[in-house]
């Protein structure tokens, strides 16, 4: 069990540190940090002497070096065009977009579910064909169009939900909620549907295969035979088993909204940290995208590490294969 | 009881509510982009002197005509050619109740001299400035300067004693850690004090009921909300959430003018796109020509000229919604005429001719660079030019590249063939001249050098009488035209689309002044 736990700490760190290596060189590889710093006009001896404050005369192993150790207290520097620490820029905008992955998720979960346990009961209903269209539009259509397309029919067509922005906010300690507002509210709706519709029908179609795959299995025929009823063989049954895949796959999938909320923070211009990111992206600022790309490959290393400590702990094959391993 | 107490107290609360925005006139403005900073002097960037503009002054300001106006001083003695003497406007007092001082002015120009400060080359000519008394300030600048004036009105004056209190002596700093408070709060003389402020979501502005000028808007709050997505932007103005647009898209505009409620207000802006053409170099790196260069022969550069049809560029690129150039300045700029502006005739076949003179007859491979996220359809432009002198017998590649790496080629001299955009803030000829046309000029990539153009450009510097100065002008627009060293397109026009009960009036420098906005 524990070398099983360092191996894939060790893994951990070296995938953060070759992360790290990327995101360094970008300062290096994208022009030149002192042009994107300064103006036009500043002369050679003020750029020289900048460059030496900075420590970019330094062999770049010791830059490098520092880069790290900076990057362990989440010190990135400041942003070149807001002027600010990256850091407090990234804690500023984390809430946005939390609440909207969260909000995402639950939408995504909760319908997708639903909506596939009744698709895979009712396979061959016009609802249940219905459903299985719409969500294959979901798949394929990219989400700044649907984005667009809700906010035409929601904001412009009906005027009953916002276009754009998180309402008004309230600010807990360092926490800016959007959650105890009405217009706050109301502002999640568009964009975490927009979020979450890839993920909804993504859930919809696997939890229906499951579904009808289990619903053949002998002992939903032994259930059945017993004269349990229909809503507890599905229900207490068939989800449950069904289940297993969908919580994994969801979870994995968390850290794909935080990346992917990008798009849909652009279009519904959502201050979170997708949209801080491609403003910074807009005017080569190179510390706050470097410290994105950090950031995130953190969720995804975290979640990654999580889920694999669980496969442990839930699948007794993994636990003795490794243990004969070990021995 | 308690109960009731308080529901009745709510109940008055939610009524002077009701009450007061049955009267308060607020305007949501949005626009692609945020301020950066809502320090004055950190960035030199349009939306945030858009937003600096409201809530900070200058000795002298550009009023809606964009005619030089006094603002915090009242007039200016010039003693000697070197030396200006400004007089402060009296009554004037801070949002945060303190006066307006001469020390005040003087640590504010000081402030925007300082390295950190985005502003210094407003100023560079300014050697020292001084308090004169309690409501005079001193100017000395390094020779004669004509356009100190147009400069100034860029300079805005903030409190020293807030600016020192809070740690904003000098603008934000990359070296250190912490930031300055003026990034992120604000205390000007202006029109409009802010009052909230987030980041790329919303900042909000209310009516500085202590300012010191005749008030002419009647608004009491304005709030902007930038909004990056074009489309979204065009949908909340559609929808209502939005009262004005400032940048609304060009594919856009007629379908918004044809909605009942709101209008739309074009302007020519003072942006002139153009081609530059490397004249200087031995060989240009892009072409199949090698051991000289093509564009450093007149005809060259008048063959390429004369193969754009720029009304097709007009009507089909623009949506007509730009305006034909001759010249790299626009109305309004001292030095423009009409006659300056006339293009040479859209003529393939004497720009066929002119290519086989100079011995091109089979034509020659080039590069033309541009930018993709610039200019108003700047990549479809340059499309359009491709063909066009494609045509003609010349094969242009386009590379479009989004524009800090297109800049950064450019600055770098790797460009033969590259579109550029120049604006004029101080509104005088020098600006163009100083920096596209003087042989050391920063901007003058196309290797223009010709010393008589470099001589007439000092004595625009130092010239003060108006009439030589203008006559030095003249000539060099003259030389340059002839010359053809640039190609030059359109202006490019503006507009802003609003509800038809919104009256903000439209400006050319793009920039609201919303002290003279009405809600009817």
């Amino acid at each position: 069990m524990f070398s099983y736990f360092l191996k894939r700490i060790v893994q951990s760190v070296g995938v953060m540190l070759c992360v790290a290596l990327l995101s360094f060189s970008l300062f290096n590889f994208v022009g030149d940090p002192i042009n994107n710093m300064v103006g036009e006009e500043t002369s050679t001896e003020e750029r020289a002497e900048l460059r030496e404050t900075l420590g970019l005369n330094d062999p770049i192993h010791i830059q490098f070096g520092r880069f790290v150790a900076n990057a362990i207290q989440f010190n990135f520097g400041k942003s070149y065009q807001l002027r600010r620490p990256v850091s407090e820029l990234i804690a500023e905008r984390m809430p946005a977009t939390l609440e909207l992955v969260i909000a995402s998720s639950i939408l995504a979960l909760g319908f997708g579910v639903l909506l596939g346990v009744y698709t895979g009961i009712n396979r061959t209903g016009i609802l249940s064909n219905f459903i299985l269209f719409v969500s294959l539009a979901g798949v394929s259509l990219p989400t700044f169009v649907i984005g667009i397309l809700l906010i035409y029919i929601f904001a412009v067509i009906l005027g009953i939900l916002p276009s754009f922005g998180r309402g008004e906010v309230v600010q807990i300690g360092f926490w800016r909620t959007g959650l105890l507002t009405a217009s706050g509210l109301k502002a999640l709706i568009l964009p975490s549907l927009t979020l979450s519709l890839f993920q909804m029908t993504y859930i919809i179609r696997l939890v229906r295969a499951e579904i009808v795959e289990i619903l053949q299995t002998d002992y939903i025929k032994f259930a059945r035979a017993r004269g349990i009823s229909n809503h507890s063989v599905y229900f207490g049954h068939a989800l449950r088993n069904s289940l297993i895949p969908v919580v994994t796959i969801a979870g994995i999938n968390i850290g794909t909204l935080v990346a992917f909320s990008i798009i849909t923070e652009t279009v519904f211009q959502w201050p979170g940290m997708g949209f801080l990111f491609i403003q910074a992206v807009k005017f080569v600022d190179i510390p706050i995208m470097s410290a994105y790309l950090v950031f995130i490959a953190l969720v995804f290393v975290a979640i990654n590490f999580i889920v694999d400590i669980l496969y442990f702990l839930i699948d007794p094959r993994l636990r003795t294969k490794n243990e004969n391993q070990d021995g | 009881m308690y109960l009731k107490k308080i529901t009745s107290f709510m109940a008055v609360a939610l009524l002077a509510t009701i009450a007061s925005t049955a009267q308060a006139n607020t305007i949501k403005w949005s626009m692609k982009g945020d301020s950066l900073t809502l320090d004055p002097h950190e960035q030199n960037e349009g939306p945030t002197t858009m937003v600096s503009r409201q809530i900070y002054e200058a000795l002298v300001t550009r009023g809606l005509d964009m005619s030089i106006e006094p603002q915090l001083a009242t007039g200016w003695t010039i003693e000697n050619p070197t030396t200006w003497v400004f007089t402060l406007r009296k009554g004037v007092t801070f949002h945060d109740g303190s006066p307006l001082t001469a020390s005040d002015v003087v640590f504010s120009f000081n402030r925007a001299k300082s390295k950190t400060s985005d502003f210094k080359e407003y100023i560079d000519s300014v050697t020292s400035v001084e308090a004169v008394g309690a409501d005079k300030v001193k100017l000395v600048t390094e020779g004669p300067n004509p356009i100190l004036l147009n400069q100034i009105s860029n300079i805005f004056v903030m409190s020293e004693a807030w600016s020192k209190a809070n740690n904003s002596a000098v603008p934000g700093d990359f070296n250190a850690d912490e930031k300055t408070f003026a990034s992120s709060n604000a205390n000007g003389t202006g029109p409009f004090k802010i009052t909230l402020r987030e980041q790329d979501t919303k900042t909000v502005f209310e009516k500085n009921d202590g300012w010191w000028g005749t008030v002419e808007h009647n608004l009491n709050r304005i709030e902007l909300f930038p909004i990056a997505n074009s489309a979204t932007r065009v949908a909340s103005l559609l929808s209502g959430e939005i009262d004005i647009v400032t940048d609304a898209p060009v594919q856009d505009l007629k379908r918004i003018d044809s909605s009942a409620s709101h209008t739309v207000n074009s302007v020519e802006q003072m942006r002139t796109i153009f081609l530059g053409m490397d004249q200087g170099s031995a060989e240009l790196r892009s072409s199949n020509i090698k051991g000289k260069n093509p564009l450093a022969d007149k005809r060259v550069r008048q063959a390429f000229y004369q193969a754009i049809d720029i009304e097709a560029i007009k009507k089909k690129v623009m949506r007509g919604l730009s305006s034909p150039a001759g010249i790299i300045t626009f109305p309004g700029v001292n030095g423009y005429t009409t006659d300056l502006d006339a293009r040479l005739p859209y003529d393939p076949a004497a720009s066929k001719k002119l290519l086989a003179e100079a011995g091109y007859d089979d034509g020659f491979d080039i590069t033309l660079n541009c930018p993709n996220d610039r200019y108003v359809n700047d990549e479809a432009i340059c499309t359009a030019v491709v063909g066009m002198l494609g045509k003609v017998g010349v094969k242009v590649n386009l590379f479009a590249q989004t524009k800090s790496t297109h800049f950064q080629d450019l600055k770098n001299g790797l460009s033969d063939f590259y579109m550029l955009g120049w604006g004029v803030p101080t509104l005088d000829s020098h600006y163009v001249f100083s920096f596209l046309y003087d042989s050391k000029g920063s901007w003058n990539k196309v290797g223009f050098n010709n010393a008589r153009v470099d001589e007439l450009i000092q004595t625009m510097v130092v010239e003060v009488d108006p009439g030589k100065r203008n006559a030095a002008i003249a000539e060099a627009w003259a030389i340059v035209k002839d010359d053809i060293s640039y190609l030059p397109l359109h202006h490019q026009v503006i507009s802003w689309a609003a509800k038809s009960n919104v009256d903000v009036p439209i400006r050319p420098n793009n920039e609201p002044l919303f002290r003279f906005a009405t809600v009817n």
